[in-house]
């Protein structure tokens, strides 16, 4: 059967792959594109594990095609970081002990910045119901929702980027 | 409390791990490749119990890219004995048929066989290839059901443990316990007041985000490395080396970093089948579980049922504590029942105590660990009952246990007498703490319980690394499963009087460190952090002797202090002081490499007690249950990296509520579980809770150097029943079965109404 070929965007950097027509987004980030932050909890969009952006919206990787990356742009943990120094939040959920084992973290991240991108001033309610979609065995979410709401206060006062 | 002023313990530096974990660079169990990997998929049993009558494999191994297909064939029968697997014992012929059904398969999920292909797609197609010939049989899920006379037996030879005379007859009872403290009778005949309830719980998934997943490589020679996603990658190797018949020094495993385990994953399910192909084939294989199989066919914690009757005198003194317990051990013998019935009444001093527990199979998957496995269960029927018992004397229910509680001196009914605990510290830290002296909001109800963990030590070892520049490395073999590298540096930057940025924790493979057991037990900041620390001082001794050799005197006369090695005193000699990096600089010149080592046996783990106070809300119309506060008490000894300690209070705790809450297997008439996903298996999520309070108190364990208790699985004990207690005062209605989902609180409160009403 012939492959797909797919011309993208990760992380702002133009990629070519091809897929088979079943392979998901989560497939072909973990496997021939080699980005193995996204990781795989369920295979279900139940777990969050695998989010990443789709056009600045946030998406759980293991339910879109990769064929359906044609032409738009993806963001991964990968491309969180820039060059040499870590996003807030990456700061601050290690500073917070945000995380333990640190399986969900990558998508925590992704989901949290795509709620801060769109809304610096959340309430806990509004966190906690947009991290809801992120499973967290570990922490109990308490260090997870302070570190979002931290980070969310430095923005507003400019201190976070 | 000790007034022990140190310059890191206690302190909140990031962890070492920190930055590979946020950026997606730390490698977990499914992100390891070899070049010509194929993939392995296992063969599952549709049904729950049934006669394995043929495997035919032959189409599966004719399909193009099917390197390998293995059965129960591949590997060899294996004895009827006992050995330590975590905190739980496992029997070699039992862990055999585990990875790879033999006679019958005695849970749905239960593996047939496996394949090793080039491709997943085709391995998938190879695994649908494989023609097995069942004969179904009858099958048992509940609990109580396996118990009863006329239950579809699962194993012909097991006769029930523990019973005089000896059963001639098979049982789904594989074993009887008994605790016995004082005399029982005499107790209840002096009691004023007696409450007797039964209770019962569900079995739960330790529910861990990430599958299980290894890769394996043997080599044409006969060594055998494995990557893999473990709590105990010693465990790994010592069962694939049973398992296999391969010589221990030729298996080589790496633990990849853990995306969660709670006990899960001190077992093995993959790995011996991955070297098994591998062996096969020549080429390493990678398997990786869906969560689809992880729910069918790993973990369980058991459920069971729990009868508590407690007597006591009207001012509140318990006399008198019969308990029962039964836990479902799953298809195999070995439910957590030993430590189910220590911990019942561990929380009090009490004259007079029996506790009986059963340990039944049925066709559920075999149970593993799940933190302070079994604990739970049997507290959730004891604290229950206690808080019935305050209701009943009128009495707070803190001052009720403080009126019991154990202290140092107590003899428990399970054996040990106590050493300094803190749980009276603890109940008191509770009463003062701000949630608990605080109103509680109009529409909501307080609950609170006690549990207890008696913590594990065991076998560490640990070395401690001097480099050229004078920082140091410290090496020990438990994978990290919440910061434990952190607290482990935190120890030896203590101990040496260096800042913590100058020592880096690594976990070693299984032939780069000695011998470690499993991370659980919540025995890795204690027993390997005492391996760490002994490591250290042994690192420390020889520096002491390379300065004493740079100044030409005896080692005796050289202390080490605040990073640097000085004369003991002025008779010594008068001699600036050596600072780590110089003694290390010259280590060439005055005898080599300057390294520390240490193995031990920790023996003196710290018990453990934790109260937790809930405040919740309950839908008369829905039976939805809302958290409103929510407030972990617990004796900690000391808290090494207070945010990770504060950070396994809140996680215990939430799974305790998820357990007390929502979790619970489905299982439909055909013995199949319908909900083995995260969709329909809802473990809490962040819109269901409050912030989690945390108190830690700190009463040192005498037995540590730095007065580490095991902080990790208390937690997950005292939250059944500090939720049931709570929703028991917020409706009047005592909930007795887990979980206290919507449906079953709707239909308590609606058979309760017309009593309700009448009171």
């Amino acid at each position: 059967m012939a492959k797909f070929h797919v011309t993208t965007t990760v992380n702002g950097e133009e990629v070519e792959f091809l897929c088979d027509a079943q392979d998901s987004m989560l497939d072909v980030l973990r496997g021939p594109l080699g980005l193995t932050g996204s990781k795989e909890g369920c295979g279900s969009g139940d777990c969050g594990a695998c989010s990443i952006t789709v056009d600045g919206r946030l998406v759980c990787s293991c339910l879109m095609l990769a064929a359906e990356a044609q032409g738009h742009s993806i963001g991964t943990i990968e491309g969180m970081a820039q060059g040499d120094r870590l996003h807030p939040l990456q700061e601050k959920f290690i500073e917070l002990a945000a995380l333990q084992c640190g399986i969900c973290t990558p998508g925590f991240l992704v989901a949290a910045k795509a709620l801060l991108d769109r809304n610096t001033n959340p309430t806990e309610t509004e966190v906690r119901y947009w991290l809801a979609g992120n499973l967290c065995r570990c922490t109990g979410y308490d260090k997870i929702i302070r570190a979002v709401m931290d980070v969310a206060a430095d923005m507003r006062k400019g201190v976070a980027a | 409390m000790t007034g022990q002023v140190y310059k890191w313990i206690g302190t909140r530096p990031n962890r070492p791990d920190g930055a590979d974990k946020v950026t997606g660079r730390a490698r977990f169990g499914a992100d390891f490749n070899m070049p010509g990997q194929l993939v392995g998929r296992v063969l599952r049993s549709p049904h729950p119990h049934a006669r394995i009558v043929s495997i035919d494999i032959g189409a599966a191994a004719a399909l193009p890219g099917v390197k390998a297909v293995v059965t129960a064939a591949d590997f060899p029968e294996q004895e009827n004995i006992v050995v330590p697997a975590g905190e739980m014992q496992v029997n070699l012929r039992d862990v055999t048929r585990n990875i790879m059904a033999r006679e019958k398969v005695l849970y749905e999920g239960h593996p047939v066989a496996a394949v090793a292909a080039t491709t997943d797609a085709v391995a998938k197609q190879a695994v649908a290839l494989i023609k097995v010939v069942y004969e179904e049989l009858p099958h048992v899920i509940d609990v109580a059901a396996a118990m009863q006379d006329g239950a579809p037996i699962l194993h012909d030879h097991i006769r029930t443990e523990g019973v005089q005379p000896a059963p001639t007859k098979a049982s789904n009872i594989a074993k009887r316990v008994e605790n016995l403290k004082g005399d029982v009778a005499r107790g209840f005949a002096e009691a004023e007041v007696i409450i007797e309830r039964s209770y019962t719980t569900q079995p739960v998934h330790q529910a861990y985000i990430e599958p299980h997943a290894c890769l394996a490589s043997a080599a044409e020679d006969g060594q055998v490395q494995v990557w893999t996603t473990t709590q105990g990658h010693f465990q790994v190797r010592g069962f694939c080396s049973r398992l296999l018949n391969i010589e221990t020094s030729q298996i080589r495993v790496t633990p990849s970093e853990i995306g969660g385990g709670f006990g899960g994953k001190t077992v093995v399910y993959l790995e011996p089948v991955a070297v098994r192909l591998s062996q096969k084939t020549g080429k390493p294989v990678k398997m990786v579980m869906t969560r689809e199989e992880v729910f069918r066919a790993s973990g369980p914690a058991p459920g069971g049922t729990v009868k508590v009757k407690l007597g006591a005198k009207r001012d509140g003194r318990i006399v008198a504590a019969d308990i029962t317990i039964a836990l479902q051990a799953g298809a195999f013998p070995g439910s957590p029942i030993g430590p189910a019935c220590w911990c019942s009444m561990a929380c009090y001093d009490v004259d007079n105590i029996r506790v009986v527990g059963f340990d039944v199979v049925s066709n559920r998957p075999k149970v593993a660990a799940y933190r302070a496995p079994g604990a739970p269960i049997s507290a959730f029927g004891v604290e229950s009952t206690i808080d019935m018992l305050a209701q009943e004397l009128g009495m707070d229910p803190i001052e009720l246990r403080l009126k019991n509680a154990a202290q140092k001196g107590t003899k428990t009914h399970y054996g040990p007498t106590f050493d300094r605990i803190g749980f009276i510290e603890t109940l008191e830290a509770a009463r003062n703490s701000a949630h608990w002296k605080s109103p509680v909001k109009p529409g909501y109800a307080r609950g609170l319980a006690a549990g207890f963990w008696f913590n594990v030590g065991a076998d560490s070892s640990a070395a401690a690394h001097v480099a050229e520049d004078g920082t140091v490395t410290v090496i020990s073999g438990n994978p990290d499963i919440g910061g434990s590298r952190a607290s482990l540096a935190l120890m030896a930057a203590e101990e040496l009087g260096v800042d913590y940025d100058k020592v880096r924790a690594i976990i070693a493979d299984t032939s780069s460190v000695g011998f470690n057991f499993v991370t659980g037990g919540s025995r890795v900041t204690f027993a390997t952090g005492l391996a760490v620390v002994n490591a250290t001082k042994d690192a420390i001794r020889e520096l002491k002797v390379r300065a004493a050799k740079i100044w030409g005197v005896d080692p005796e006369g050289v202390v080490w202090e605040g990073g640097q090695a000085r004369p003991a005193g002025h008779n010594v000699g008068e001699f600036e002081p050596l600072s780590l990096a110089e003694i290390a600089a010259q280590a060439g010149k005055t005898g080599g490499p300057i390294n520390g080592h240490a193995q031990l046996n920790a023996q003196g783990a710290g018990p453990g007690f934790g109260v937790h106070i809930a405040d919740v809300k309950v839908d008369p119309d829905t039976g939805g249950v809302t958290i409103g506060r929510y407030t972990a008490v617990q004796d900690v000894g000391t808290a090494i990296h207070p945010g990770y300690v504060e950070g396994q209070l809140q996680g215990g705790a939430v799974q305790g509520i998820g357990w007390a809450l929502n979790e619970e297997y489905i299982y439909n008439a055909r013995g199949r579980l319908d909900n083995p996903g995260f969709l329909d298996y809802r473990i809490p999520v962040a819109s269901d809770l409050p912030m989690i309070e945390t108190v830690l108190v700190e009463v040192p364990n005498p037995h540590h150097p730095y007065g580490v208790r095991g902080v990790g699985e208390v937690p997950i004990v005292p939250p059944l029943a500090t939720i049931a207690n709570a929703v028991a005062r917020a409706t009047g209605v005592r909930m007795t079965d887990l979980p206290i989902s919507p449906p079953r609180l709707s239909a308590a409160l609606d058979a309760a109404m017309p009593r309700l009403a009448a009171e």
